[in-house]
């Protein structure tokens, strides 16, 4: 089972090293985290994705929960959650026609195109993981020269 | 506000925090902190390595329910007491460890002696502080202890750069403050306690398994109303032992690898289980999936990542573990519910006691395991504190010492540390120093921190270590025997130091016990002995702890003596 873990910590340095130390010594995965502060700059949010059965992501919770320094920790549901990751592609064009059909993919994803040359082109899009896999699937055939990508981050809606 | 030095500090607020003394070793980042020994009232115990130092700490904070505390420098001084962290941690025993650090403008330089202790130790502390400025020094103390001695305790670490302890600043020594993320205690949920009380009234063959958290919450009396108002019979975890009076009728002693057959037959059998301040763990209950295909489990607990964590439960009780059962007492009361003493079960418990206590094989030479055991029992007040090492002396200590005071029994249980109970038995007596203390040892363990005996002389504290030398790393070698077909590799000690000598180049006294009645004596002159002794008793490096619960398989699966 896949899990977004929504981790507010203590803004101190040393807490991402504790957390991703955590994961390590007890056994879990980390399969994408960012973090960043928060309107309030004494804390942080961390916001995990992580794999597991129930008893596990379970556990996971629980521990996240002992650590001194979090002050709160949440599973997100995932249809009651606004969760979003940034990617940046690097795709290949082996001709003009290429260009064309990349920029309709872009297009229909929600994303932006930059720094076109004649070989390649950038794209940055914002979505979810789901979408950005499916994206990703779709320029393969293009040729990815390089990808990055941050993470998700998430928030539960109000009310939910 | 006073000015005064980051040190100064530290000690004040130590002083504050009621700490009569600290184990250590000095060197050069810790300095200024030894310093100001030379000024205040708290007593400096010097040992002759830091990993003792913390042994030291942890064996006076189980036995004194507040954290012991060492010293050490940085560097070298600091990686020592690691081993010492991690068995507190292991054990959850309140300890504060404070090391000295390089200047803080030289942390990340590769220094002389500089360690990155915080970030080696985070995995094995239940918190560390690293003050920066030397009014932070205050606050990090009043909330180091505080988070060691509170909810499941812990150790913490105090690692404070030079220059903070020798910088003076305005200092502050708040009483109150808060730790956001920090919440040790829960109340337990008075309904989930009322579900229990049903469970175990409506169950036929109930059964309380007391961990090592009934110790670390003094719910002895809790323990024993429930257990005869119930009439059920109490098992323990290795680290639970002595939780229960281990000569009350209802006691069947600890389950596990090395349990009491009575004990590891009657938890095979039972059909509901009320597990008290315990992490399942693997020594203790075998396979976990034996375990959970026959039973109700019903779990109280300190720490809600310990529900589930190794073993699903039918009910869980978050909560200081005395409080959970004050809880269930007063329902018990409130029901007045009373069970018979003569229901088949506890007639078949204590007919299962009986077999055992008649036909249980031990070693059938003057000088087994056992009798030694029982000798040193018989001789030793009810009141006096042993600690063990780790190995087959410690396993032996387990089936033939009985501890009949709750609370006066104290092991490496979850670490296995060697070497950790002669150091922690100074400790223990530094705790206790009204009532006996004895490091019940194995040879290969006591060599491991041997040195201690400086210590015990030089410090006037006298302890007694009590060594069942087989010349063997005896618990290996029977692993070699049992699952290696005997090809016996690095375990023989080839009889080397000589323990009388030993002890007596310390300045301690060493006696030779080979024969009972040199046995019987050695005890006596221990007891009445004014310096630490050693107890030097030769046994059979062939002689097994039987029985024995093969790892992976279920408790029911005795090897038994033949």
């Amino acid at each position: 089972m896949w899990a977004i873990l929504s981790i507010l910590v203590e803004n101190k340095p040393g807490i991402l090293f504790k957390v991703t130390h955590l994961f390590r010594s007890r056994n879990f995965n980390i399969d994408s985290i960012s973090v960043g502060v928060t309107d309030d700059e004494n804390y942080s949010r961390m916001t995990i994705t992580t794999y597991g059965d129930d008893k596990q992501i379970i556990q996971i919770v629980k521990q996240l929960d002992k650590m001194i320094d979090t002050v709160e920790v949440k599973q997100l549901d995932e249809h009651k959650t606004l969760f979003r990751e940034l990617c940046i592609f690097n795709i290949k064009l082996s001709s003009a026609s290429d260009s064309m059909e990349v920029n309709k993919l872009v297009n229909a994803y929600g994303g932006k195109v930059h720094d076109v040359k004649k070989d390649s082109l950038m794209v940055e899009l914002t979505a979810t993981p789901a979408q950005i896999q499916a994206f990703e699937e779709l320029v393969k055939p293009f040729g990815i020269i390089d990808v990055a990508r941050t993470g998700v981050a998430a928030l539960q809606r109000s009310g939910a | 506000m006073e000015t005064m030095t980051g040190a100064k500090a530290l000690m004040t607020a130590m002083e504050k925090e009621g700490v009569k003394q600290v184990f250590g070793l000095p060197g050069g980042a810790n300095l200024p902190m030894y310093d100001e020994f030379a000024r205040c009232d708290i007593r400096h115990i010097l040992v002759r390595h830091e990993q003792s130092a913390a042994h030291m700490a942890d064996g006076f904070g189980r036995v004194s329910r507040k954290p012991g505390v060492c010293f050490a420098t940085s560097g070298p001084g600091a990686t020592n007491i690691l081993t010492g962290l991690a068995t507190a941690q292991a054990d959850s025993a309140p300890m504060v460890a404070v090391t000295g650090q390089v200047p803080v403008a030289m942390i990340g330089k590769d220094a002389f002696q500089e360690s990155d202790i915080i970030g080696m130790a985070n995995p094995v502390v239940k918190y560390s502080f690293q003050p920066r400025l030397p009014g932070e020094v205050p606050e990090a103390v009043r909330k180091g202890f505080y988070i060691a001695e509170t909810g499941r305790p812990g150790p913490v670490l105090l690692d404070i750069p030079k220059d903070v302890q020798q910088n003076e600043a305005p200092m502050d020594f708040p009483d109150e403050f808060t730790i956001q993320g920090y919440h040790p205690w829960n109340d337990p949920d008075v309904a989930s306690v009322q579900k229990a009380v049903d469970m175990l009234v409506n169950s036929e063959r109930p059964i309380i398994l007391a961990g090592g958290g009934t110790i670390i919450s003094s719910a002895f009396a809790e323990l024993q109303s429930v257990a005869e108002t119930l009439m059920i019979p109490v098992v323990t975890t290795f680290k639970g032992k002595g939780a229960f009076p281990e000569n009350h009728p209802l006691s069947l002693g600890p389950i596990g690898m090395h349990g009491h057959a009575e004990a590891n037959k009657m938890m095979a059998e039972s059909d509901c289980v009320l597990a008290i301040g315990t992490r399942f763990s693997d020594r203790s209950v075998g396979t976990f999936e034996a375990f959970e295909k026959r039973l109700k489990i019903i779990h109280m607990d300190v720490d809600p990542a310990e529900i589930g964590k190794n073993q699903t439960t039918n009910i869980s009780v978050v909560g200081d573990v005395r409080a959970s059962l004050r809880v269930m007492v007063k329902l018990l009361l409130q029901r007045s519910l009373k069970k018979s003493e003569d229901s088949v079960w506890i007639k078949h418990v204590r007919e299962t006691k009986e077999y055992w206590k008649e036909n249980l094989k031990i070693h059938p030479g003057e000088m087994g395991a056992a009798k030694i055991l029982r000798k040193l029992r018989e001789l030793l007040p009810k009141e006096s504190v042993v600690t063990t090492e780790v190995g087959q002396h410690q396993m032996w200590a387990s089936l033939f010492y009985d501890v009949i005071q709750p609370g006066t029994f104290f092991s490496s249980t979850g670490l296995g540390t060697m070497g950790w109970g002669f150091p922690a038995s100074i400790g223990a007596k530094v705790a206790r120093p009204d009532v006996p203390v004895v490091d019940i040892a194995g040879d290969g363990s006591f060599s491991m921190t041997e040195n201690s005996l400086a210590t015990a002389v030089l410090e006037d504290i006298p302890v007694i270590v009590f060594v069942l030398n087989n010349s063997t790393l005896g618990m290996v070698a029977q692993w070699q025997r049992t699952f290696y077909d005997r090809r016996m590799v690095g375990v023989d000690q080839g009889g080397c130091p000589d323990y009388v000598k030993l002890a007596e180049s310390y300045g301690a006294q060493g006696i030779r016990a080979q024969s009972m009645d040199e046995l019987d004596k050695a005890i006596k002159s221990a007891l009445s002995s004014d310096v630490a002794t050693v107890i030097d008793i030769p046994i059979d490096p062939e002689e097994d702890v039987l029985p024995f619960v093969a790892p992976g398989t279920s408790l029911s699966d005795m090897i038994l003596p033949s």
